[in-house]
């Protein structure tokens, strides 16, 4: 049946296209997963998201459903079973505030250190990276209440949003040598972050950090020429910018 | 200052913000009493910075004592906590889905765009235009020969935008251009929504918009 029929066009070292994956997968949800091809952008997608011309888009009966967390909402209203939003209004809105946090300032933040012009920006960039972190961990102490994820039991929207970027985190720290996740500042979150990722609607989903490694590497040696002059962490991050801009 | 512990619903906010406004035509919209506190953005008061500590902005909406902050987030907030009069978000989730998009797409693009537009000068205003001209004509697109974003109803694309529409003439002023004669059925749209008692109520006039925009690029420093 055309209504029943789900694409998911997107690509698999971005976060954004983890996000609806993982809540078609919390949804039980079978879905067809179109890889753009890299370099370039297919038909299907400039068609679909004719605005933005970015992953992912969630294809519904032929629909286009675009930006990752009007999708990951449209998941949860679409299909009964595993709430993703919290019920009460107030805790929506708490948690949509989070998910805008996150994508409006904290990961800008984590990407801009790799554009920083200064060595005093770059500081500051990674400060906000640290004190935005600091903030989750506290709406996790407060909502999660000892319980293992920000939607409590289990996962819920802030924990896409945010979990959704472990993956490039990880990858990052590898490289970089710096600990973003460190157990002495947020150590609530790092136990959140090992749950995330061993959770059965999220390990399909997740790039592995080698993988993801290896894919910057590439993105270094295909565009050497442009970010030679760039150390290792900044490499990752130039990577991220690129992956996210697809 | 202290909320009044009386008032179940505060809004701090500040009179010329089109995010606030947006917040205040939402109320209106659903008959909803509320406190409002003008706040100083420069000197900002212990009750913003406690009720907002990662962004110290406002709109910040505090209900029995719980503070929702974020425009967009606030107004689906008074959606659903007021659902029975007035719905600004439709009830299909594709047709949702596609409210969100928009309402996403005017945040992402109008503010930074129209801020160009009075802080700018020689081609950096140009290209500013050029940029906004753009924009409202892909949210012509969408609208089409509807009477409102998603159909027959004032709703939350409207909400989003209707602030925006209602500084055109001062950027016409400032900026030196006429937005209607190339968007005509963005202007046409706003217009019946200004119809509106909740959006006539809330929008400041155009000269009040317009001498606080010249206020401001005097005070950075733009002329």
């Amino acid at each position: 049946m055309a209504s029943d029929d789900v694409k998911l066009i997107g690509a698999w070292a971005s976060p954004y296209v983890m996000r609806p994956r993982i809540a078609l997968n919390l949804k039980g949800v079978e879905y067809e997963f179109l890889e753009e091809k890299f370099g370039s952008k297919s038909e299907l997608l400039l068609k679909s998201n004719p605005v933005y011309k970015k992953i992912p888009v969630l294809l519904h009966g032929g629909k286009p459903i675009c930006e990752s967390l009007i999708i990951v909402q449209y998941i949860d209203e679409a299909w009964s079973g595993h709430s993703i939003l919290p019920s009460d209004p107030y805790h929506r809105a708490v948690a949509r505030f989070w998910g805008h946090y996150i994508d409006d300032k904290w990961f800008p933040a984590l990407t801009g250190i790799s554009r920083a012009p200064t060595d005093e920006a770059k500081k500051e960039a990674i400060e906000q990276v640290f004190a935005g972190l600091k903030f989750l961990e506290e709406v996790l102490e407060k909502s999660g209440a000892g319980k293992p994820f920000f939607g409590g039991d289990t996962i819920g929207y802030i924990d896409i949003a945010l979990g959704s970027h472990l993956g490039w985190l990880r990858a990052t720290e590898k490289l970089s040598g710096l600990t973003y996740l460190d157990e002495s500042k947020t150590p609530l979150l790092v136990c959140w972050a090992e749950k995330f990722s061993a959770h059965e609607a999220v390990k399909c989903a997740m790039p592995e950090t080698d993988k993801l490694v290896e894919f910057a590497q590439m993105l270094k040696a295909k565009f050497s020429a442009y970010i030679d002059a760039l150390s290792p962490s900044i490499t990752l991050f130039s990577s991220l910018n690129y992956i996210c801009s697809l | 200052m202290a909320a009044n512990d009386h008032a179940e619903v505060v809004l701090l906010d500040l009179w010329a913000s089109p995010f606030g406004q947006r917040v205040r035509i939402a109320l209106e919209e659903k008959g909803v009493e509320y406190e409002y506190m003008e706040q100083d953005m420069i000197n900002k008061s212990t009750l913003l910075i406690e009720s907002n500590p990662v962004y110290k902005k406002i709109p910040v909406l505090i209900h029995h004592g719980k503070p929702v902050c974020e425009s967009l987030v606030i107004v689906q907030y008074i959606d659903e906590v007021w659902s029975h009069k007035a719905p600004l978000l439709p009830g299909e989730p594709f047709a949702r889905a596609q409210a969100r998009f928009w309402a996403d797409f005017i945040d992402k693009k109008i503010y930074e765009c129209t801020t160009r537009l009075w802080k700018c000068k020689g081609e950096a205003l140009e290209e500013a235009k050029k940029d906004f001209m753009e924009i409202v004509k892909t949210l012509e697109v969408e609208l089409g020969d509807k009477t409102f974003f998603n159909g027959d109803t004032f709703g939350f694309v409207d909400v989003a935008l209707v602030p925006f529409f209602g500084r055109f003439n001062a950027y016409e002023k400032i900026a030196n251009f006429n937005i209607e004669k190339e968007c005509p059925k963005i202007v046409a749209w706003g217009r019946r929504c200004m119809h509106r008692d909740s959006v006539s109520k809330i929008l400041p006039d155009d000269q009040k918009i317009y001498e606080f925009l010249l206020m401001l690029r005097k005070y950075l420093g733009v002329e």
